[in-house]
């Protein structure tokens, strides 16, 4: 880093700069000494490294087994069997949009850093998952994204945030009362067979729900009063712990609900509604003369229960997520580091002529660290083509088929009880292929430095 | 990361704001709060997941499935060692911590000698084609470890070692060196001639000019090297999972077999995660700058 300091743009180029031109031998070494130093590295690179490349490579072009040759075949399957395809597809994706998301994020976290004192504090916060594994992150996640908001802190914070804005029913459990006239009428909703009258109260019982499991401190229901021209009415439990009581009875001791629903419905049409108050009685206008009640299902609907995180749909995004936590601080360092060697009279010299802050961002400093991005992306698209342990970590068994990507497909096909080495290989060679474009690049600059 | 680069915490604004009017002032600071509650927001979201499987390691199973890990700032006497103190009565996970010892630490040396070796040659040595093959081993750089997992199991099978520490520690070493090679020969060849051509007028052999003035010369990216390959080793887990079987997997295999059933066995992953997060994080804050400086270099893996 120090030397970064002092020559910033040499981040740039890390990867495939060699920092000089030849350099020349001390003095005549014997070929064999030379041979003694580069022996063991030379044997081990041939067998471990290019040797399993041309075997693949031959590999690749036998079935399951090794026994019969198929040519192409393998590759074929790779774009026709319909789980290879979909790894195919999701790699395709994580190479859209994580490297893009993750160095825009590290570009932000770089940039706005700098205006903060505690700057270094926040980026060894942002680094710090780059130390840890695979797996450990992937355990971290697999607890943060759990369906139950109770676990997983993603819908502990969804659930809370939803029911800050949406009212979220309160006996999820409660159900029409033997005794009373209310029946099932779909949607969860329940709907009286007879018909109110003005002046003569409705009382809608309800059970499912003990006593003491009621939310808050329930007073005890009050039996409606006749109230004159409207419709009144009491909804509560119809049951008190110890027994007693008469069943449809408003009996002394029994809890009220409060904060029902009811609806007065003429001709399949809501013609008016209430909410139950805490000693549980409601009143209805004149209008709901004659009309059926309903308690609409919103009353019972279970609580919300937050995003389904690690389901078909969301899993690839989730995990893509979990992805960008581990990498975002790769890019915030590789990037400050860049920053660090920008011309600050560049910018204020943008800011004397008049620019805002956007637009020193976007016209003065992204276009000079474009080179640092480039080596950024290209560095998260090689190593998203290849990744593999957060999937295989975080997409639980139902939703893996649906997170599958490239090499957890040559895993599973050829380790995980697949057992086919064919179309594995094939997916290895295709990984290799994949990454051929910046092998080439970093040869060309590598050469390139030569000839200076 | 004050040791990494200090200079990044330059003071940012220009003597300019002491003409700048009142209002401008105002604004500014609304920004700058805007600004500092983002950040600190950011930070939050970074440090809460880590944080809420810390904190569910050292809850008692019973608590954790009946309520969120937040729960403990409310009720702190749930806080517990049990999980800790099983696992570490465990011996599968016991004998599978002292595995990952046993592969990273041969995994490290074994990459750093033989790179170091290797680069030299490729530095200051002049052997027939040594460009050409300092060429095949940058090609090697970007190669992924996908592409040698079949082959190598193969082959690792023929000559009895598939399952062995051995076969895990030699595929590390393998894919290990085209960087190791890389990285060392560009440090060694900064190294001034005149400094070697000294050391040879002393009577200095190629042996000796290479341990005792090459090596400590280039101590500080022998100890980014050694430091970068020691976590991606440590770190590790689909090689071992190919490559070792019960007896030789390390923690990260052990663990992994746990993931499975997650859920009912929480109590033994978050617990495990921090024993495998130990190292690695103790490395990290010991020696950022050679982490910082590994990583940079190592982008290309």
């Amino acid at each position: 880093m120090e030397s970064q300091r002092n020559h910033p743009p040499a981040v740039t180029t890390t990867p495939v700069t060699l920092t000089t031109g030849r350099p020349r031998t001390v003095t005549g070494t014997r070929w064999w000494v030379a041979g003694l130093f580069l022996l063991p590295a030379l044997v081990l690179l041939g067998s471990l490294v290019v040797y399993p490349i041309g075997y693949s490579v031959w590999r690749s072009l036998y079935d399951a087994d090794g026994s019969g040759f198929v040519g192409l075949e393998n590759y074929g399957d790779i774009f026709t069997n319909d789980a290879t395809l979909t790894a195919v597809r999701n790699t395709a994706i994580w190479v859209a949009v994580a490297p893009a998301l993750v160095t825009a994020l590290g570009l932000i976290f770089a940039v706005l850093t700098e205006r903060v004192r505690w700057g270094t504090a926040f980026k060894l916060i942002v680094f710090m998952p780059m130390a840890i594994s695979m797996l450990a992150a992937g355990i971290i996640f697999r607890l943060v994204y759990e369906q139950d908001p109770d676990q997983g802190v993603a819908n502990a914070i969804v659930t809370s945030v939803h029911d800050a804005f949406v009212d979220s029913s309160v006996y999820p459990k409660a159900r029409p009362a033997p005794a009373g006239d209310l029946k099932a009428s779909g949607g969860g909703s329940f709907t009286s067979t007879g018909t109110v009258t003005a002046g003569t109260p409705a009382l809608l019982p309800l059970v499912g729900i003990a006593p003491n499991k009621l939310p808050g401190t329930p007073e005890n229901a009050k039996a409606p009063g006749a109230s004159g021209d409207g419709v009144t009415g009491t909804v509560w439990l119809d049951f008190k712990l110890g027994g007693g009581g008469t069943k449809g009875q408003v009996d002394p001791g029994e809890k009220a609900l409060k904060g029902v629903k009811v609806e007065a419905v003429k001709d399949g049409k809501v013609v008016a509604s209430a909410t139950s108050g805490a000693d549980g009685t409601f009143a209805l206008p004149a209008d709901a003369d004659g009309a059926h009640l309903r308690l609409p299902g919103s009353n019972f609907t279970g609580a919300y229960n937050g995003i389904d995180w690690l389901g078909p749909t969301l899993v690839t995004p989730a995990i893509i997520g979990s992805y960008t936590w581990m990498w975002a601080g790769f890019a915030m360092v590789l990037i400050a580091a860049g920053l660090a060697g920008v011309d600050r009279n560049l910018l204020e010299a943008a800011r004397v002529d008049g620019a805002n802050e956007w637009q020193v961002f976007r016209r003065v400093t992204v276009p000079l660290l474009a080179p640092v991005l480039v080596v950024v992306l290209v560095t998260l698209m090689i190593n998203v083509m290849k990744v593999f342990d957060l999937v295989y970590i975080i997409a639980p068994q139902p939703s893996q088929d649906d997170a599958n990507v490239l090499a957890l497909q040559l895993f599973l096909s050829s380790f995980g009880g697949g057992g086919n080495y064919g179309v594995g290989s094939a997916i290895g060679v295709l990984l290799l292929l994949l990454v051929l474009p910046v092998m080439f690049v970093n040869l060309r600059r590598l050469r390139k430095e030569r000839q200076r | 990361m004050t040791a990494v680069d200090p200079t990044l915490d330059r003071p940012l604004d220009p003597p300019v704001r002491a003409r700048r009017s009142f209002a401008a002032r105002v604004a500014s600071g609304a920004a700058g709060g805007v600004l500092r509650l983002f950040l600190i927001l950011v930070a939050l979201i970074w440090m809460v997941p880590t944080f809420g499987l810390l904190v569910s390691s050292f809850r008692d199973p019973t608590d954790i499935s009946t309520s969120g890990w937040w729960k403990v700032f409310t009720a702190p006497g749930q806080l517990t060692a049990k999980s800790y103190s099983t696992l570490l009565k465990n011996d599968a996970i016991t004998s599978s911590l002292l595995n990952t010892v046993w592969i990273t630490v041969p995994a490290t040396l074994l990459v750093v000698v033989i790179g170091a070796m290797a680069g030299y040659a490729f530095a200051w040595m002049d052997f027939r084609g040594r460009d050409w093959w300092f060429l095949v081993v940058v090609a090697l750089l970007v190669v992924p470890v996908q592409v040698a997992l079949i082959p190598l199991s193969d082959l690792f099978g023929k000559i009895g070692i598939f399952g062995d520490i051995i076969g895990v520690v030699l595929f590390h070493v393998g894919f290990g060196l085209p960087f190791a090679i890389f990285l060392l020969r560009n440090f060694f060849a900064e190294i001034p001639r005149e400094l070697l051509e000294a050391a040879r007028l002393d009577g200095a052999g190629e042996i000796r000019l290479f341990a005792t003035v090459v090596l400590p010369l280039a101590a500080p990216a022998i100890a980014s090297l050694g430091i970068f390959q020691f976590l991606w080793v440590w770190n590790d887990m689909l090689v071992a999972l190919v490559f070792s079987d019960s007896q030789s997997q390390p923690l990260t295999v052990a663990l992994q077999q746990q993931v499975r059933q997650f859920g009912s066995n929480i109590e033994v992953l978050a617990p495990g995660a921090f024993i495998s997060m130990v190292i690695p994080l103790a490395v990290f804050f010991a020696f950022q700058r050679q982490f910082v400086s590994g990583v940079m270099a190592g982008a290309v893996k």
